[in-house]
């Protein structure tokens, strides 16, 4: 028997090492009939705000060489609906749900997080200070020690349980934004959201995307994120999860190895819907060929 | 609704002309494969080209238990591999998907007119209706005689078919648009094929007030309604999934 089980503190513990990422997974039930819902170590949902949001006009995808530019820009039906309409559809699902929080404001995640706070089931919220695909906040807050330790610490305030917060590659050093957001209150950090790109159409001579640049994702930025996750690893004592071009099991393994405790699978999940699943069973099989019978013990060998 | 499911389908036969395929499928290993509804589309995993990443969205052509048809028209690597396939071929795909088209209550004229590869899902459309006791009408437009006689006795042997061809080598010359066959009384169009030809049959539809579906393809990654890449800006909702509310959308909800 193999003990998946993964314990990232204040409260947060998995039944394994394997999340959704979020924007990538719809709210779960998209994927009802591929993978198996109750078996994820949690389902990050579509990054939600306080009001409702339309997101950018299409086109908002090119795909590119081994990944894909996005421009969705946060469409969501805002945090009341998901509290009242959609949180009690995937409520029973047995793994856990950690809703994903982004806004323009400081006082918007503030408020965001604030009415989460009352959902008793959910036991963590990723504070999204990263999405390249917003006019003012998202990035904006995520690219600056200042910004990212005011939007961390302000939530922290209102938001009891678990605060994992999700940072931006689009920096110079992430390490030093890591130790701002761990110096702030965070009990995790995720890395990476997605690295700012660009396209052209050269028969149209035009851009691809109806925002030009968009939020680069896929197997392309995996090397790039599993640096960046190694480098915070060692700068920080939070747990860390990471993310950036998982396809499958051995993919996650490098994170792992490389020090994330957790990890998360976003683009992979629109080649291959039950690449969840499919992981948690790589990851589970690997330790039993090497032997590890708790998962925990092989989280950042490499730094060992 | 049946729920997308992943199947592993084995290419049995290749019709091929041109620059266009059709293929016939079958699931491996005994797998049962979910009726789609007509309108509905499968997504492709196309492992062995070079530059693709994401699945591709194709319309389903035709349907049988135990048997799956594809129109598939090259138009890069993509579907440059589906179009050369060779029989024995494998392909993951994830099916059905989306929303189709509306199959009327009650018996009435319906005409379904379709462009270029836009012709695809018209076929399995007319034979659904056609088992439900409508007669489909077809007006199938097409570049010249060579895009289109090789499908032509499909259509044929499900309901009457008026055709019109850009150089006039095949029935009415012009577009679509141009064939006198739009002329007949009908209480519902159907309407596939490239953005400029629906949005001429449109134009055409809304003079006539006749109630009118079209078939849009957008730009897809998932194909499940979890990425939000694919939307078109609806009149009511704003912007929407054109995977899972689409593909067909009924012209009312357009801002054409
Ligand atoms: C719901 C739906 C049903 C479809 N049904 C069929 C069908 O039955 N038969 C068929 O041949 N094709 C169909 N298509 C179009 C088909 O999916 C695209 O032609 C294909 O994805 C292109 O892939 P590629 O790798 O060959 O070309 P790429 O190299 O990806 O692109 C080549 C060219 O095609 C354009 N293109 C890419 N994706 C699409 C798209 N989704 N729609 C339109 N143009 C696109 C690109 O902008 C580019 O100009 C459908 C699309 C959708 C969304
Ligand atoms: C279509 C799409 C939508 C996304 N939406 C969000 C979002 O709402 N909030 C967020 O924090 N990240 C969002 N992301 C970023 C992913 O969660 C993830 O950080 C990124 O895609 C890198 O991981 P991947 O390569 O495994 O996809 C989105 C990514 C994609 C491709
Ligand atoms: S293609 Fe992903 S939501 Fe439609």
């Amino acid at each position: 028997m193999v003990n998946l089980n993964i314990d990232l503190g204040a409260g947060l513990k998995l039944q394994n090492p394997v999340m959704t990422a979020s924007g990538t997974f719809g709210y779960g039930r998209e994927f009802e009939s591929l993978t198996d819902l109750d078996r994820l170590g949690a389902i990050i949902v579509k990054g939600t705000t306080l009001e409702p949001r339309q997101g950018n006009p299409y086109p908002r995808m090119a795909e590119t060489p081994s990944g894909m530019l996005n421009a969705v820009g946060l469409q969501n039906k805002g945090v009341d609906y998901f509290i009242e309409k959609i949180y009690p559809e995937i409520r029973h699902y047995k793994s856990n749900i950690i809703v994903n929080v982004s806004g323009a404001k400081v006082s918007d995640y503030v408020e965001t997080a604030r009415r989460l706070a009352s959902l008793d089931g959910i036991p963590a919220i990723e504070v999204n200070i990263s999405c390249p695909n917003v006019k003012s906040g998202g990035m904006a807050f995520g690219t600056t020690c200042a910004g990212s330790s005011e939007v961390t610490e302000a939530v922290r305030k209102v938001w009891p349980r678990h605060l994992m917060v999700k940072l931006s590659p689009n920096v110079t050093d992430i390490t030093e934004i890591a130790r701002a957001v761990e110096g702030s209150g965070a009990d995790s950090v995720s890395l990476v959201n997605t690295f700012l790109g660009m396209a052209v159409d050269v028969e149209r001579q035009r851009p691809f995307l109806s925002t030009v640049t968009g939020g680069l994702s896929g197997p392309c930025i995996r090397p790039i994120a599993i640096r960046m996750v190694w480098q915070v690893a060692k700068a920080v004592k939070i747990p860390v999860v990471g993310l950036g071009g998982i396809m499958n099991g051995r993919d996650a393994m490098e994170f792992i190895l490389a020090g994330a405790s957790a990890v998360q699978i976003g683009t992979a999940n629109f080649v291959h819907p039950d690449a969840t699943i499919r992981t948690v069973e790589w990851i589970e099989d690997y330790c039993r060929r090497h032997n590890i019978t708790d998962f925990s013990t092989i989280v950042g060998a490499l730094n060992r | 609704m049946n729920k997308p499911l992943l199947i592993e389908f084995e290419v049995t036969c290749v019709d091929r002309s041109g620059a266009t395929a059709r293929l016939t499928l079958e699931p491996v290993g005994g797998v049962t494969m979910p009726m789609p509804a007509p309108g509905q589309f499968v997504n492709i995993l196309v492992e062995h080209a070079h530059n693709t990443f994401l699945r591709r969205p194709i319309s389903v052509n035709f349907a049988e238990p135990g048997s799956l048809m594809l129109m598939v028209k090259e138009a890069g690597e993509g579907t440059a591999v589906l179009v050369n396939s060779l029989p024995g071929d494998r392909y993951n795909i994830l099916m059905p998907l989306g929303h189709g088209f509306t199959l009327p209550e009650k018996p009435e004229k319906c005409l379904l007119i379709g462009g270029g590869v836009g012709v695809a899902p018209l076929l399995y459309l007319g034979e659904c209706l056609r088992q439900r006791g409508v007669e489909p009408v077809f007006v199938l437009g097409a570049r010249n005689r060579k895009e289109l006689d090789w499908q032509l006795p499909d259509f044929e042997k499900i309901g009457k078919t008026f055709v019109a061809t850009e150089d006039g080598s095949l029935g009415t010359k012009g577009f679509v648009t141009q064939c006198p066959a739009l002329d007949l009384e009908a209480d519902r169009w159907y309407v596939c094929g490239p953005m400029p030809m629906m949005k001429a049959v449109a134009a055409a539809a809304r003079k006539r007030n006749v109630e009118c579906e079209v078939s849009l393809e957008n730009k897809m990654a998932c194909g499940l309604g979890a990425c939000l890449c694919c939307v078109e800006d609806t009149a009511d909702s704003g912007n929407v999934c054109t995977c899972t509310e689409g593909p067909v959308f009924n012209l009312n909800r357009l801002k054409w």
